[in-house]
């Protein structure tokens, strides 16, 4: 994701740089230089061409058609109709859009806090804290297949380790965790906290070590306490990285997929966009039109965040 | 990393969606992967026009990449190959990419046959020329399949596309031991069915057992109430739909169903049917409404030859001459239809010599053919054959018999919110569907 953005920005920068000094250069630059750059530039160039424009413009267009994916002349324009199918004859639609509403305000409020907390404790040179800092990561590492196990473990019905310590396991009173459509999706979040505070602890752990330690001497010199040193001082000071996060946590909670894809196929409860959109598109259930539809719409709400975040980037360029 | 890559990534490996590079990689993958397959068929199949007497190999591509039914494949392909000294060149593809890939695939550079299934799906690529039609093989095999095969096999344009293979029928299992203990009879009414479950309720026992965590278990219980509320057509005409949803008919379905929901599994919408069938096992619930793959879970012998089965009672129609039993079998792609050898195989598959083959490898289904040997049978087997020789028509389940489209996202959550608070907009049924059917 951060590659990604940073190139359009490194490219901008560059280029407002490289301007007055241009004309020298080039003439500079021998045929082979030429070549070299220009295959340089050619590759990525093709690769974000073919990989990520071509196939959002064609997206983009099949969203206003009916197609069934097997001749090209089943093609049939269908003008708005797959849209206006998805917000007012989809009934999944709309809770899909609250549970990722729901998403992003768990993470912002719950997760990220919750990695900024174990970056600053683990950053206080406790003992142990480098395996303190694995154990936190891994679940960023683990494969879908295993976080699906894992968590069935602790949220099956009859066997799982939730109901079991809650004295429930095995009786009427036990509770469906994935099952029952009022607390499958906080189970589900659960799951996405765990994953997204270690990712949230390592960002912030890289910010932490950056901030430079005079500044916390000349707070405690001025006789702020710990409280005030870290808000006033620490956290204005790792600035670029709180973007970053925020951006993160955004598209995180846009992205969110895995987690129910895993456990019931993002169904019953479970509904998020992604999971509509990967339902529309590819396998049995394909529907061209609905599912380009439906992508077009998460499109739309991600170039929020990342128009965001590149203006921020920008702006910051231009002072 | 990001979304955005995640989408594209899913937005490239939509079939068809940059045609021209897609087949090209295809027929690049063809030429270097199946080079040899390739240079053997190409004396027959390949060369259009060219008499396919001649033609000594056939290739067949086959979704069941299982162990077992792998295994039963193979003894089909021998077999054959022995009798007829006709080679064939089995491409194995994992199931779910081959069901997922279909439409590339009969695009592309398809085998002469492959495995799928009867139903709309067959129907839908048989309507749009992508396969051969075998009245030629079925004027051989005919006499060997009962008229709802026959039924099953035929595409919208009355001829037939499908050589059967193997089928499994839909219906209640039960522990004859614990009923027997119980007192509990074999319901043939839907009255006798409610009450019967009234009685295991109070008797502390969930009564109907079910499990609708995956989606599609669910549609067995909505298939059986329909047709035998409104009949075998109109299971068929809706599931096209050539009928409305947003009719009384339809609803009265879901009404139906109303009288049963008390007494199925309130944990369902969490459970696999793995646990149903578990939990049948365990005694903890009466009787339970799935394919007859649900003996797979039972491991234990004398467990095994304590299940049994009857069929869906009857509610208002057609008594219980329409049971729901999905068949799988072969078909031929477009371009197998030039390669004679590939006709022969089709026709090898719907005999009892073909079909025998198979089942010394997975005698877990039942063969379609008739004189097919059933002296492997358990008891329980032969009263699934018996079922569905006895029936009149053959209802393939709803996903097969629908738009994928429309039982994957349309009635799949639609069954999942009926289960958890009984509510149904019949309306919006409609809807959807007219849109999904508007784009095939």
């Amino acid at each position: 994701m951060t590659t990604g953005m940073e190139s359009p920005i490194g490219i901008t920068g560059a280029k407002g740089d490289a301007r007055p000094r241009k004309r020298r250069r080039i003439r500079l630059l021998s045929r082979t230089d030429k070549i070299v750059l220009s295959v340089m530039v050619g590759i990525p160039t093709l690769i974000q061409l073919v990989l990520i424009w071509i196939p959002t413009v064609l997206s983009i267009g099949l969203s206003f058609v009916r197609w069934n994916g097997l001749d090209l002349s089943d093609i049939k324009a269908a003008g708005v109709s797959n849209y206006s199918y998805v917000f007012k004859d989809y009934p999944p639609f709309w809770p899909a859009v609250q549970h990722n509403v729901l998403w992003l305000v768990f993470l912002a409020v719950i997760a990220t806090p919750l990695g900024l907390l174990l970056a600053v404790l683990l950053d206080q040179n406790i003992r142990g804290s480098k395996i303190y800092q694995s154990i936190f990561f891994i679940p960023v590492m683990l494969s879908l297949a295993l976080i699906g196990i894992i968590w069935q473990l602790f949220y099956q019905k009859d066997n799982g380790l939730l109901n079991f310590l809650l004295g429930t396991a095995g009786t009427p009173q036990a509770v469906d965790w994935f099952g029952d459509s009022d607390v499958n999706i906080w189970a589900a979040l659960i799951a996405a906290t765990w994953r997204h505070a270690g990712y949230v602890m390592i960002l912030y752990l890289a910010g932490l070590k950056g901030v430079d330690a005079s500044l916390k001497e000349a707070a405690s010199l001025d006789g702020a306490n710990a409280y005030q040193t870290f808000f006033r001082i620490v956290f204005p000071a790792m600035r670029p990285i709180n973007i970053v996060i925020v951006v993160i946590t955004i598209i995180e909670s846009l992205r969110a997929f895995d987690i129910v894809y895993v456990i019931n196929r993002g169904t019953n409860g479970l509904e998020l966009i992604s999971a509509l959109v990967i339902q529309n598109l590819v396998g049995e259930g394909q529907v061209i039109g609905v599912g380009s539809a439906l992508a077009v719409i998460l499109l739309v709400i991600s170039l929020v965040p990342i128009v965001f975040y590149l203006s921020r980037a920008f702006g910051k360029e231009k002072v | 990393m990001s979304s955005i890559e995640e989408r594209f990534a899913a937005g490239a490996n939509r079939p068809g969606l940059d045609r021209r590079t897609l087949l090209k990689t295809l027929g690049v993958g063809a030429v270097g992967l199946a080079g040899i397959p390739l240079l053997s068929a190409c004396t027959g199949g390949s060369a259009p026009g060219a008499s396919a007497t001649a033609s000594k190999s056939l290739s067949f591509g086959s979704g069941s990449s299982d162990e077992v039914p792998k295994a039963g494949y193979k003894a089909v392909t021998d077999a054959f190959t022995k009798k007829s000294g006709i080679t064939v060149n089995t491409n194995v593809v994992p199931h779910n990419d081959f069901q997922n890939k279909i439409n590339t695939y009969l695009q592309g550079s398809p085998d002469d046959a492959f495995t799928w299934f009867a139903g709309y799906r067959m129907q839908y690529y048989a309507g749009k020329g992508l396969l051969t039609p075998v009245d030629d093989v079925w004027e051989k095999i005919g006499p060997n399949f009962s008229d709802a095969m026959k039924k099953a096999s035929t595409g919208p344009d009355g001829k037939k596309y499908f050589v059967p293979n193997y089928n499994y029928p839909w219906g209640f299992f039960y522990r004859k031991s614990f009923w027997a203990e119980k007192g509990y009879e074999v319901p043939t009414t839907f009255d006798a069915l409610t009450s019967l479950s009234a009685k295991m309720q109070t008797d502390g026992i969930i009564p109907i057992e079910f499990a609708d965590k995956d989606g599609w278990p669910a549609f067995g219980t909505f298939d059986y109430i329909n047709m035998r509320l409104n009949g075998y057509q109109f299971h068929m005409d809706l599931t096209a739909h050539k009928e409305s949803w947003d009719q009384k008919k339809v609803s009265d379905v879901f009404d139906t169903w109303k009288a049963l929901l008390p007494y199925q599994n309130p944990g369902a919408l969490g459970m696999t049917w793995q646990d149903s069938a578990k939990s049948l096992g365990d005694k903890k619930s009466g009787m339970y409404l799935l394919g007859s793959f649900v003996t797979q879970q039972f491991t234990d012998p004398a467990l095994l030859a304590d299940i049994d089965f009857f069929p869906f009672p009857e509610i208002a129609m057609e008594g219980m001459d329409a049971v729901e039993a999905p068949i799988d079998g072969l078909l031929l792609s477009k371009k197998g239809g030039q390669n004679q050898a590939a006709h022969d195989f089709l026709a090898f598959m719907g005999t009892a010599e073909g079909q025998d083959a198979y089942a010394s490898k997975d005698p877990s289904n039942i063969a379609t053919a008739k004189g097919a040997d059933q002296s492997n049978f358990s008891p329980l087997n032969k009263k699934c054959a018996d079922v569905i020789a006895g029936a009149k028509s053959i209802s393939q389940f709803f996903d097969r018999d629908a738009l994928p489209a429309m039982a994957n996202n349309v009635m799949l959550p639609a069954l999942q919110g009926f289960i958890k608070d009984g509510s149904i907009d019949v309306k919006n049924l409609e809807a959807q569907a007219k849109t999904l059917y508007a784009a095939q």
